[in-house]
Order: C-alpha cells, then sequence, then structure tokens
C-alpha cells in the first residue's frame, strides 16, 4: 500500500508527518511512500533526504490519491474531496469539536483515525502525538520567556557583580508543564510549579522545581475517590497564592488546562502587580488563555511593561524535532496497523487503541468511542472497603499478639536452657557457658554487616571455620595409627580450607577501591 | 605452664577472631579484619602445634613432620586453588572448602570416639552431634559445589514426601542416638554417619538453583557447628567459640538473605524452594509483543542520558560481563553521565556475588548501591541497563499476587525513562516465570551474548563521541 505525506496547507504551518529517518521505518514496514515535494523544506528536509531515506516525491494529487494519508493539521475541504473511496486518513481531526469534518470524511466513503484521540492508557503512550506536542511547546515555552526576558536566566557571580537567576513560575504539571520545568532549570533558573493535583507533587520536584503549594488548599479527596470541587474558599486560598508567585516571578508558563478549556490563572490585577519586563507564556492560549489579557496567537506589551506571549505554534516552531517525533508516532501507528509487517493495513476493530483512535470507518462515523477502561489490569471483585484506622488497627493488633507470642517461646526456650544446664555435669557447664556467650558475639558482630562485604565474609568465616585443623592436630600424636592416619586427613582437609579461604577473602578485599 | 600458655594464645586468637568478622562488616576496615584472622589463626595453629608436641603418644618429632606433612599438602593446595580460581567460580569454590570443614569434623568426631573408649553419655552426645553435623555439611556441601558447576542439574529434586523423609532421618537418628548411648560401639555411630550424609545431600538437591545463595551460607553455618561441636568433644574452648562465631554468624547472613527474598527461613532450609515456579510457566501466556533494540540505538541513548542504572545478574557473572561494563561505565562517567549500579540482594549465586565481580573489575564500590538504596531513583532515571538479571526486576512480584515470587522486593526499573535487557533469548529465568517487563512499553531487548553487546556499545559510544569532535564541556 502507499503512503502519502501532503504538504500542510494551513499558512504558517511548518511541520511536516514523516521525516526522512521515520521514511525509512516506513518503507521497513512495507509500505511505499510518496512525499509532496517541499513538504519537509520548512522542518529542514529537503526533498533528497526523502528520496535517500526511500520515498518519491510526487505532486497533491499523487499524495491525495494514496491509499493512507498521514498528515498533522484535519485536511481542507478540497482535500478531503480528492480522498479516494476506501482511503485511511490519519490526522488531528478534534473530532469532539468538529462534527462536519467527520460528515464530509463519512460522505467520502473514507477512514479516519484522529491523533488526538489516542485512548490515555500506557500500550498507547507510544503513539500520543498530543503528549509529543505539549513535551515541544513546554520546552519552547521557555525559550520563548527567555528570549523576551532582558536578563540571563541563570545566576552569575562576574567580576563585574552579581546577577540573581531569575525566578519561573509554572502552572501545571502536566507533559507541557514538567517539561517547561525541565527546560528552565537547564537554563539556570530557579522553578517553581504548582498543580491542583497534590500527587503531581512529586513529579515536580523531580523535574528539579519546586512544589509551591496554596495554603491548606489541598483538595479534599470526597468519598467515591474523586476529587471534589474547590470550594470557595480554598480558589480565594489558590488566587492568592498566584498572586504571590506572579509578583515574585521573572517569568511565568502557564499550561492550565482542563478538558480542553482554559481556566483563569492570571488575572489582569496579578499582570498590574508584576515587575516591568517580566514575560508570561500563555500555553493555553489556543483554547482562549489561562491569563485574562491572553490575545491568542499574539505577543503583547502591557502599559506596565509586562510581556503577554499567547503564541498558539508553539511546537512548530521548532519543527524539525516537532516534526521527527510526530513522525515516529505515526510510524508507532503502522506498526500497530500492520501486524504482519508487509505493508497492508489490517484494522482491528477489538483493540481499544485502533478502536478509539478510529472516527470514521469505510463511511460509517464511530466517535465517540466506547470508554476505555484505563488500567490494563482484569476487573477483580469489587475490593471491600477497608477502614485504614480499623485496619493498622488489626495489624498493630497481630503484631502486638506475634510479640507476645514470641516473648512466651523465648521464655520458655530459657527456662529449658536453664534445666538443661543446670542438670549437666560441671566440664560441660563451662563449655556451653563460652558456646552461648560466643553465638550472641557472632550475632552481633554480624548484624549489619554491608551487603556488598557478603562474599568476602563468607569465605573468613569459612576459612576461620578451617579451626577444626586445631582438633585435627592434637589427634594426631595418638598412639593408634588408625587415629594418626584420619587424623592427618582431617588436619590436611582443615588446612586446604584455612589457606584456601583467607587467600580469597583476602584477594576479594583487595579488589574493594573507592574513587579517590 | 604450657597449656595456660596454649589458652592465653587461644584467648587472644578468638579476640582476633571477632575482631576479624566485625572488621569485615564494613569496606574500609575490611582488610584489616582480614588480616586480624589470618594472624589468630596463624597463633592457634603454633600454639596447637607446640600443645600436640607436647601431649604427643608417639616420638615427638614424628608427630612434627605428620603435621608438617598436613600443613604443607594443605598450603599448597589451598594456596594453588586460591590463585586459579576466577571470581566468577567462587561460589562454587566456597561450597567446596566447606565440604572439607563438614569432613574433617567426621574425621575428628570418629577419632575422638576411638581414642576415649570409656567416655561418659556427655561425651557420647558430643561426639554422636558433632559427626551428624559434619556428615550433613559434607554431602550437602558436596551437592552444592556440583550444582553450582553446573556438573548436576541445579533444578529441585522433589522426592516425594521429602519432608518427611527428613522427619524421618532425624527420628531414625535420635533411635540411633539412644542405641549409641545404651550400647557404646561403631556399628550405630557409622549408621548414623550413613544416613547423615544421606540427609545432607538430599536437604540441599531439593533446593532449587536460585535459592544457592542462601544454602551456601547456611551450609556455612552448619561447617561452624560442625566445629564448635568438635569442641565440645575434645573440651577444646577455642573450637567452641571460633565454631559458634561462625555458625552464628552464617545463620544470621542467611536470615537477612531471607528475608531480603521475602522467603521463609525455615522452608528455605528444609528445602523445596524454587519447585513452586517450574510448573507455573505455562498458565501466562498472553503477555503481548516485545521491541528488540540494538547496541548503536543503546548507544546513542546512553550517550543523550543523564542518568543511568546498571542492574547486573547473575547472567552478567556467566558472560564474565564485569571488564565491558566496568569499560562502559569509566567510559559513560567520563563524559559526564551520573552512572551507578543497584544489586538486588539475592542478585548471582552468593550473597554479594554482583559487588565481589563488579570490584574486580574496579568499578568504584561507592556507586554500587544497594536495591533499598536505589529503588527511588528510577523514577529520575533515563536509561536502565538490565545485564542478566531477570527475576529480581519482575514486576510481577509486586503486581500479581499469584506469581511464584509474589512479594519479593524487587528493583522497580520499569520506574525509568526507557529500560534496555540484556538477555540471550526469551527464556525464563531460574525461578521459572515468566517477566512482564519484557513487554512494557519502555523496555527494549537487547538479545545476545551480554559481553560482546557491551562490548559493541562501548565501540558504538566511541564513534558517537569521535563523530561529535573533541566534546569539551564548558560551562
Amino acid at each position: 500500500m502507499r503512503i502519502g505525506v501532503p504538504k500542510e496547507s494551513r499558512s504558517g504551518e511548518r511541520l511536516v508527518a514523516a521525516s526522512p529517518k521515520t521514511v525509512a521505518q516506513l518503507t521497513a514496514l512495507g509500505y511505499e511512500v510518496v512525499v509532496e515535494t517541499t513538504a519537509g523544506l520548512a522542518a529542514s528536509f529537503p526533498d533528497s533526504a526523502y528520496v535517500d531515506a526511500g520515498a518519491t516525491i510526487g505532486d497533491f494529487h499523487d499524495v491525495w490519491t494514496s491509499d493512507v494519508i498521514t498528515k498533522v493539521n484535519a485536511p481542507t475541504e478540497d482535500e478531503i474531496e480528492t480522498l479516494p473511496q476506501g482511503a485511511l486518513l490519519v490526522s488531528m481531526l478534534s473530532p469532539a469539536s468538529r462534527p462536519e469534518l467527520l460528515d464530509a470524511l463519512a460522505e467520502r466513503g473514507a477512514s479516519a483515525m484522529a491523533l488526538d484521540a489516542v485512548p490515555r492508557i500506557s500500550r498507547a503512550q507510544a503513539l500520543d502525538v498530543l503528549s509529543t506536542m505539549s513535551n515541544v511547546a513546554g520546552y519552547r515555552a521557555v525559550i520563548e520567556a527567555a528570549e523576551e526576558y532582558g536578563g540571563m536566566f541563570t545566576g552569575q557571580v562576574t567580576a563585574a557583580g552579581k546577577t540573581n537567576p531569575a525566578h519561573v513560575f509554572v502552572i501545571g504539571g502536566g507533559v507541557a508543564g514538567l517539561a517547561a520545568i525541565g527546560a528552565a532549570g537547564s537554563l539556570g533558573a530557579q522553578v517553581r510549579a504548582y498543580d491542583v493535583r497534590s500527587e503531581v507533587g512529586e513529579q515536580i520536584e523531580s523535574m528539579g522545581a519546586q512544589f509551591v503549594q496554596a495554603k491548606s488548599a489541598q483538595q479534599e479527596v470526597s468519598a467515591d475517590g474523586y476529587a471534589s470541587e474547590l470550594t470557595a474558599e480554598q480558589e480565594e486560598l489558590t488566587a492568592h497564592m498566584y498572586a504571590q508567585e506572579s509578583a515574585k516571578a521573572d517569568a511565568i508558563i502557564t499550561t492550565a488546562l482542563i478538558r480542553g478549556h482554559a481556566p483563569t490563572t492570571i488575572t489582569a490585577d496579578m499582570v498590574a502587580r508584576m515587575r516591568p519586563g517580566s514575560v508570561i507564556v500563555d500555553l493555553a492560549a489556543p483554547a482562549g488563555g489561562n491569563c485574562e489579557l491572553t490575545v491568542p496567537g499574539e505577543k503583547i506589551v502591557t502599559d506596565n511593561g509586562v510581556i503577554i506571549i499567547g503564541y498558539t505554534d508553539l511546537s512548530s516552531r521548532m519543527p524539525q524535532h516537532t516534526s521527527q517525533l510526530f513522525g515516529t508516532n505515526i510510524v508507532n501507528l503502522m506498526k500497530l496497523l500492520t501486524p504482519g509487517k508487509d505493508g497492508q493495513v489490517a484494522l482491528d476493530m477489538e483493540d481499544v487503541v485502533q478502536r478509539g483512535m478510529t472516527v470514521v470507518n469505510a463511511g460509517d462515523i464511530l466517535w465517540p468511542p466506547p470508554p476505555v477502561q484505563v488500567s490494563a489490569a482484569p476487573v477483580v471483585d469489587e475490593p471491600t472497603q477497608v477502614d485504614p484506622v480499623e485496619q493498622a488497627r488489626v495489624t498493630a493488633e497481630a503484631k502486638r499478639r506475634k510479640g507476645q507470642k514470641q516473648l512466651v517461646g523465648y521464655g520458655l526456650a530459657a527456662v529449658l536452657l536453664m534445666l538443661a544446664i543446670t542438670f549437666s555435669p560441671p566440664a560441660f557447664l563451662g563449655h556451653f557457658t563460652v558456646f552461648i556467650l560466643a553465638v550472641f558475639v557472632g550475632y552481633y558482630v554480624i548484624s549489619n554487616v554491608s551487603h556488598s562485604l557478603h562474599t568476602p565474609l563468607m569465605a573468613q568465616t569459612n576459612a576461620i571455620s578451617g579451626i577444626i585443623l586445631v582438633g585435627a592436630m592434637l589427634q594426631i600424636g595418638s598412639d593408634q595409627w588408625w587415629v594418626t592416619i584420619l587424623a592427618v586427613v582431617a588436619a590436611t582437609l582443615a588446612s586446604i580450607n584455612i589457606f584456601g579461604g583467607f587467600l580469597v577473602a583476602f584477594r576479594m578485599i583487595g579488589m574493594f577501591r573507592k574513587d579517590a | 605452664m604450657m597449656t595456660s600458655f596454649v589458652q592465653a594464645v587461644y584467648v587472644l586468637a578468638a579476640i582476633l577472631f571477632v575482631l576479624s568478622l566485625a572488621g569485615l562488616s564494613r569496606p574500609d576496615a575490611a582488610r584489616r579484619g582480614s588480616i586480624f584472622g589470618m594472624v589468630g589463626m596463624g597463633l592457634a595453629v603454633v600454639a596447637t602445634m607446640l600443645l600436640s608436641l607436647e601431649q604427643s603418644q608417639r616420638e615427638w618429632f614424628v608427630t612434627l613432620l605428620l603435621i608438617a606433612l598436613a600443613l604443607g599438602i594443605g598450603a599448597t593446595v589451598g594456596t594453588w586453588r586460591a590463585r586459579r580460581v576466577e571470581m566468577t567460580q567462587m561460589p562454587e569454590m566456597i561450597a567446596m572448602l566447606h565440604s572439607f570443614v563438614g569432613l574433617a569434623a567426621v574425621l575428628v568426631g570418629f577419632n575422638s570416639y576411638l581414642t576415649e573408649s570409656h567416655a561418659d553419655a556427655v561425651h557420647l552426645v558430643e561426639v554422636y552431634l558433632g559427626v551428624l553435623i559434619g556428615a550433613v555439611t559434607f554431602t550437602g556441601s558436596v551437592v552444592a559445589y556440583l550444582k553450582l558447576s553446573a556438573r548436576i542439574k541445579s533444578a529441585p529434586l522433589t522426592l516425594p514426601g521429602r519432608n518427611l523423609l527428613n522427619l524421618g532421618a532425624l527420628i531414625a537418628s535420635a533411635g540411633l542416638l539412644a542405641w549409641f548411648l545404651a550400647s557404646p560401639s561403631l556399628l550405630p555411630l557409622i549408621l548414623m554417619t550413613l544416613m547423615a550424609l544421606l540427609l545432607g545431600w538430599h536437604l540441599v538437591a531439593s533446593i532449587g538453583g536460585g535459592d544457592m545463595p542462601v544454602v551456601v551460607s547456611m551450609l556455612n553455618s552448619y561447617s561452624g557447628w560442625a566445629a564448635a561441636a568438635a569442641g565440645f568433644v575434645l573440651n577444646n574452648n577455642l573450637l567452641i567459640v571460633t565454631g559458634a562465631l561462625v555458625g552464628s554468624s552464617g545463620a544470621i547472613l542467611s536470615y537477612i538473605m531471607c528475608k531480603a527474598m521475602n522467603r521463609s527461613f525455615i522452608s528455605v532450609i528444609l528445602g523445596g524452594f524454587g519447585s513452586e515456579g517450574g510448573t507455573v510457566v505455562a498458565a501466562d501466556g498472553e503477555h503481548g509483543e516485545h521491541h528488540e533494540t540494538h547496541a548503536a540505538e543503546v548507544a546513542e541513548q546512553l550517550s543523550q542520558a543523564r542518568r543511568v542504572v546498571i542492574t547486573p545478574g547473575y547472567g552478567m557473572a556467566v558472560a564474565k560481563a564485569q571488564y565491558p561494563v566496568a569499560d562502559l561505565v569509566a567510559r559513560l562517567r567520563g563524559a559526564g553521565v551520573d552512572v551507578r549500579f543497584g544489586v538486588h540482594p539475592v542478585a548471582g549465586r552468593l550473597p554479594g556475588h554482583m559487588n565481589v565481580l563488579l570490584a574486580e573489575a574496579k568499578v568504584p564500590y561507592d556507586i554500587v548501591l544497594e536495591m533499598d538504596e536505589i529503588n527511588d531513583d528510577f523514577a529520575s532515571t533515563d536509561v536502565v541497563l538490565v545485564i542478566g538479571a531477570n527475576d529480581t526486576v519482575n514486576p510481577a512480584a509486586l503486581d500479581d499476587p499469584h506469581s511464584p515470587i509474589a512479594g519479593m522486593p524487587v528493583l522497580e526499573v520499569w520506574d525509568a525513562k526507557q529500560v534496555v535487557v540484556f538477555k540471550r533469548s526469551m527464556a525464563t529465568g531460574y525461578a521459572g516465570v515468566q517477566n512482564p517487563l519484557f513487554f512494557r512499553d519502555n523496555t527494549a531487548m537487547l538479545f545476545g551474548d551480554a559481553k560482546a553487546q557491551v562490548e559493541n556499545i562501548v565501540h558504538a559510544l566511541a564513534a558517537v563521541t569521535d563523530q561529535d569532535g573533541p566534546s569539551v564541556r564548558t560551562h
């Protein structure tokens, strides 16, 4: 089958749905690939690079009459009209907000898979273009902020004095937010970040930022396990936190999106209190913006000198890598669709990933898909609700009982031991005392041995257990030849053990070294 | 006078042994500890030589000659073996050495019986127990040696009613002990010895190869108890102290290891662990597909990574891959990559096996971390290289309550961004359990000989860095 990669028709779009590298991977799956001329030019992929990777270069018509068409943005009406019946279109389609597009595709008798409708299960992560785009956008947002900001992000101490590092405040700990934290951190900025979901705090901290918590505004988890809505009081506290953080920040990257809707995080009032020269990059601009003053697609400067960036094309500002990553997402999808690696698409509607992405199948609209179970684990019987307090009490109780049992056991053992010792001959008694004490010494000496030394320790104790040699040597002097012979054999064996064990232990210990 | 002097030396030797074991608990004091042990042993041997010459019932020079002969042979053979042995064969070597102690204890016990025929009941019990423990240690160690050196199959032997067999052997020994006490003669002692030899064989034969670290440590403990029993027999406090030290330290070491594997101590000693693993393989067929990768790709990932963790397993020892691994680590560290090792407590066939191999290859020990120290760091790790480990990185231990290894703490490598598993094929690991890790999206399989593959990565890395030109990092 033939895969067509058209030139993106949206004005200003620099992305392309395949790079030379991914073209090679597609051909390896058995497909023929045709790329529209100059499709990759804006992403620095000349036609010749595609040809080298095994693609052919064609015109608009060649590409749009392919069996499979992979592109970045949703197609225009003209493009849909060129689609042959039975063709498969793979692109971002926003199926929820653009039903008319699905109608048009169904009318042509085509099939369509929406790259922005990948079920959010871990198996499908490799095809999730939204993650890809958010990741790049988060990075680029920092670059945009750094360009507009009139200083260095990193702090410096120079002969000419000291500059402080920039304070960057990131709102939202999703893919974009985390990418922004990483990028800002590696530029040397002091990064603080906030997310309403307190469990994201760990991820934020793992990226090297400080997790900001609004005072007691953590959402309470309601009885059914879902986060309850912020109460008015909590909302007020959160807003107060935003105000405090924004007043301190040199740059704010705001990425808050709730199911495609952009809540307001930075009000006009907060912007007014920010320092002149500070920058806000609003990643939610395509959905209207998190900042009240954001103008989607534009950069504006407020009266008090705050720069607000509302670009909606952040990921296509890094066309080379975005196209490469986007193309790899598509390769991963094609791998899923081509189980035979024979260049034939085999749509499997039983597979939740394929079913979820397929919005039109041979003229039938299949949107919205049935809900997907996010966890791959089979449904177990409804777990019985256990009160954690009750559970803790039960465990403690069990532990206490076990402790009591142990205590009784030890007591019993001690009594038996005492009895045994009391009725044993005095010669034995002395030895036994020594024995018991030595057992405890051994126990305490070894209890905190470093794990790495287990083997040398064992070789050493093994060598020391060769002390049986002492016994054998004392028997060699016996006047019975029998005994002498056995004793010599025993002494020989024991001394092999002693020499071998000590040397081996010493050899091993000699190897342990610490980097100076 | 002489006896008192010898006793004084014995006390000194015992103290040196305690210090020796204490020193071996920390890497920086280990060398000193090892030397203390040698000095202690040297003192004990010299003092004993004096004592045995004085007590000799034969011409003293004959005794001296015989002692010199025994020590001479022992020194030659022991030194030769210790120099020749490779670090990867250390488990076998130690198991074999244990068998010597066991056999020596049996011989000493018999001798003691032969020399003191008028002994009282306490003495007879001591002889009996000394021989029993010695014999179990002997054949147990021999089986462990054969299993570890792959001369016999490491799969557990499962005789029907094996616990009953063991129990029966113990009861029979008790019966023989009664006989022995009632009418002291060689016959019950020899019968018991034969049975103890069989018991030792059976005990270890029924333990799967995966549990060998615990077994070797247990045998170490047994050999200590055997020496202590000999001490009671011979009224020798040095033997008692030293034997008890070794015995209890071996036992606590085994216990530590059992806890690390979340195994019941008792069930490991009684044998049979590792037997449940074999039956479960087929039960879980559906796992999805694995992704395959190749050395050049791994090299590229490594060159771009900032934090790398390597989790070695027995496969690294088998392939002798520790040298190329050390080379790879040195190269990555030179390029500013943060590389560390995460070692599972039961990785390999001997406790601390991996640490020894890595130390042999000159990997600094402060980047070799234990499971608990590194488990939380996987989430912030870019690449994890799993080299020849399988069961110790199996997520089923945590996720799947029906897995035979359920509940065993494992290295949570799957939290890392990318996991590369070095493996010969898709076959299961020692426990015979399928590993869902291999089918995760962030896991890539690198098939082939671990040593060759690591070398390939090192070459590929060299190519990458050369291509980039002199990479001088400025800040």
